[in-house]
């Protein structure tokens, strides 16, 4: 019996074998969508970047060579050097890896923030309901970013504290989505069972109510990764993210700043990326929502 | 007299909605207001220190602790922080030194100006191109289209400032550069409604008018790009829902002509979710005008923002979060009854 055979399986034997079947058809699915497809591709690339840096990196991305500063991008150096004689290339391909571990760190502290907070809410109802989604729609009506550069006003710059405040400020509608996930099944008979068979709140909510609310919070995660890019990129052009020398794409950008008119590629070469991931995440999103929550299709 | 049950059954109705959505808007102020006390609170800059310098005596920063109140429990600390904000008391700024109410006072209309503008660039070529999109699902224009919106969710707003300023300021000279008018206009004008392009045209100068026109076009349209991504997208998935409905096939089959379809049959019916989708937009054109602001050097909230941020100006960072966080929750507060009130269906 060949892999594929197994993987698409109707009747799995195993529970590992449902869970890999079921993933291998949404890989599948998501492969068949162009778009999707292209957006796989582009955080393929990313996190090659990210894993091979010291490998695909040319030169150092904090060894300066003040002889060659800001030489246009040639063979040698493909995004050109910028003000302290980096090449803005390896600068670059070592920025995935700050990026993954921003948008990463946030997702896994701000998406089980909120699947548990709207979980709990919808499964308990009544005051705690109230109180939980009251303090939910008071962060949801905020201005995120303006937030999250309050909070780092407080916190003091650096990546640690950026990655805090944009956490603390883009968990809301994940707490928004579970509650709704749940109060669609916080009665329904295999609850009851649970319970019936003395299942703790806590197991219940955990094991039978959270996974099913995974689907649509990693849709939900994925299309949001763009924002939180675009957003600590904003606070490294700012001076609030990461600190020099390390190479945040954003960070970068406003350095090249000062030479926009004259050596465009110190600021815009780091923006490229920028776009490229963010489009990256947009797009395997979009493709995501197609494929694990057909009711939406692809209308918007 | 039964029609005046009914009728006096309504008024108490939109009077509860109304008192609801009073209260629902005071607590959600009141959320902002304790978040930014908290902030001011867990700062580690001590504000004691800063007044009385680090060779004060025990004794020296103790009274001086009790005169800024900050010895006293923290709810009554908030208590006194919330009469300040209501009676519009936020603090002085330490690098401007003057009232902070005052200093948001005098930029406020520099970043509603760009951001009026923003939006009235944003809607006029969104709604069109998310219709576009819509009629032509599937096919090339519509899949372009919505590559373009996509790429207003992923390009970081200070970069394609700075790319613009670099190809239409710098390299074609189309438009002018950073600032709100050109250096020898600066002053010219006195502000009446601090809206610049407004004033200008009241005291008939027409320089200054198409100085600052010269000047805002840039930084605006950058941001109606970012709604526009927004209203495009939304409006797609609004009117694929609409064509998709039997009532326009009706009306093709009637005869009714194509645009007629499209414009009067579908689009009527999505005005009113639209105008819910533009309100949030222009509340997200705000907050998005800060980095904006600082590339184009706009004398804006945002630029306030960033410069207090640098300065450790925490009165100023928290006064300026507080105004755009008020302005936020209203504009997206009135977005959302404004549906509920000109929604047919809620009229029951």
């Amino acid at each position: 019996m060949s892999l594929t055979t197994w993987l698409t399986d109707d009747a799995p034997a195993s529970r590992l074998q449902a869970s890999l079947g079921r993933a291998y058809d949404i890989f599948t699915r998501l492969l068949r969508n162009p778009l999707a497809a292209l957006g796989m591709a582009i955080l393929l690339v990313l996190i090659l970047c990210a894993g091979f840096a010291p490998w695909i990196a040319p030169y150092s991305p904090v060894g300066q060579d003040l002889a060659n500063r800001l030489l246009p991008p040639s063979a040698v150096n493909w995004m050109g050097t910028d003000e302290l004689g980096r090449d803005i290339f390896s600068r670059v391909v070592y920025g995935a890896r700050l990026t993954l571990v921003i948008v990463g760190l946030v997702a896994v502290i701000s998406a089980p923030l909120g699947l548990i907070l709207g979980a709990v809410s919808g499964y308990f109802g009544g005051w705690v309901d109230r109180i939980v989604m009251g303090v939910t729609d008071i962060f949801l009506s905020m201005p995120k970013l303006i937030l999250a550069l309050a909070f780092v006003a407080a916190l003091g710059p650096g990546i640690e504290n950026a990655i805090i405040a944009i956490a603390i400020t883009a968990w809301p509608p994940y707490a928004r989505l579970a509650r709704a996930e749940t109060l669609t099944f916080r009665n329904a008979e295999f609850v009851q069972a649970a319970r019936l068979a003395g299942g703790s709140h806590a197991r219940i909510i955990g094991l039978h109510i959270l996974p099913l609310c995974s689907s649509s919070t990693i849709i939900r995660v994925t299309l949001d990764m763009a924002g939180i890019i675009l957003t600590a990129a904003g606070l490294g052009f700012l001076g609030l993210g990461a600190q020099p020398p390390l190479p945040e794409w954003g960070a970068m950008i406003s350095r090249g700043r000062t030479f926009i008119l004259d050596q465009w590629w110190v600021a815009t070469m780091p923006g490229f990326a920028i776009i490229l991931v963010s489009l990256g995440f947009c797009f395997l999103g979009d493709g995501l929502r197609d494929v694990l929550d057909p009711k939406s299709g692809d209308k918007s | 007299m039964f029609s005046s049950a009914i009728g006096r059954s309504r008024w108490v109705r939109s009077l509860r909605s109304a008192a609801g959505f009073l209260v629902i808007l005071a607590f959600t102020f009141a959320g902002l207001m304790a978040i930014t006390f908290f902030i001011g609170r867990v700062i580690p800059i001590d504000p004691v220190l800063s007044v009385v310098g680090d060779r004060a005596t025990n004794a020296q920063y103790e009274a001086a602790r009790a005169a800024m109140g900050l010895d006293r429990p923290l709810a009554a600390q908030f208590v006194t922080y919330v009469g300040d904000v209501l009676s519009g008391d936020l603090g002085r700024s330490v690098s401007t030194n003057r009232p902070v109410a005052e200093d948001l006072r005098r930029v406020f209309p520099a970043t509603l100006e760009m951001a009026t503008i923003g939006i009235i660039i944003g809607v006029l070529l969104g709604v069109p191109l998310g219709v576009l999109s819509a009629v032509k699902r599937g096919r090339i224009t519509d899949q372009l289209i919505r590559i373009f919106a996509l790429l207003g969710y992923s390009v970081p707003a200070f970069w394609l400032g700075l790319v613009g300023l670099a190809v239409f300021y710098a390299g074609l000279g189309w438009v002018a550069g950073p600032g709100r008018v050109d250096i020898y206009y600066d002053g010219l004008v006195d502000p009446i409604t601090g809206l610049l392009l407004v004033d200008s045209l009241i005291e008939g100068d027409l320089d200054v008018f198409f100085s600052a026109l010269h000047h805002i076009i840039l930084p605006a349209t950058i941001l109606g790009f970012f709604s526009l991504a927004y209203i495009a997208r939304m409006t797609r998935s609004f009117m694929l829902d609409q064509l998709g409905q039997e009532y326009v096939t009706t009306a093709r089959v009637k005869g009714v002509p194509e645009w007629r379809v499209i414009w009067v049959h579908a689009f009527g019916t999505i005005r009113v979710p639209l105008i819910t989708v533009i309100g949030l937009s222009y509340a997200a054109l705000l907050e998005g005008s800060v980095m904006i602001e600082t590339v184009f050097s706009w004398p804006g909230i945002g630029n306030y923002l960033t410069t207090a941020l640098f300065n450790a100006d925490m009165n100023a960072v928290l006064g300026s979060t507080l105004v755009i966080g008020a302005v936020f929750i209203v504009i997206n507060k009135v977005s959302d009854v404004l549906y509920r009130v000109l929604d047919p269906r809620s009229r029951t």
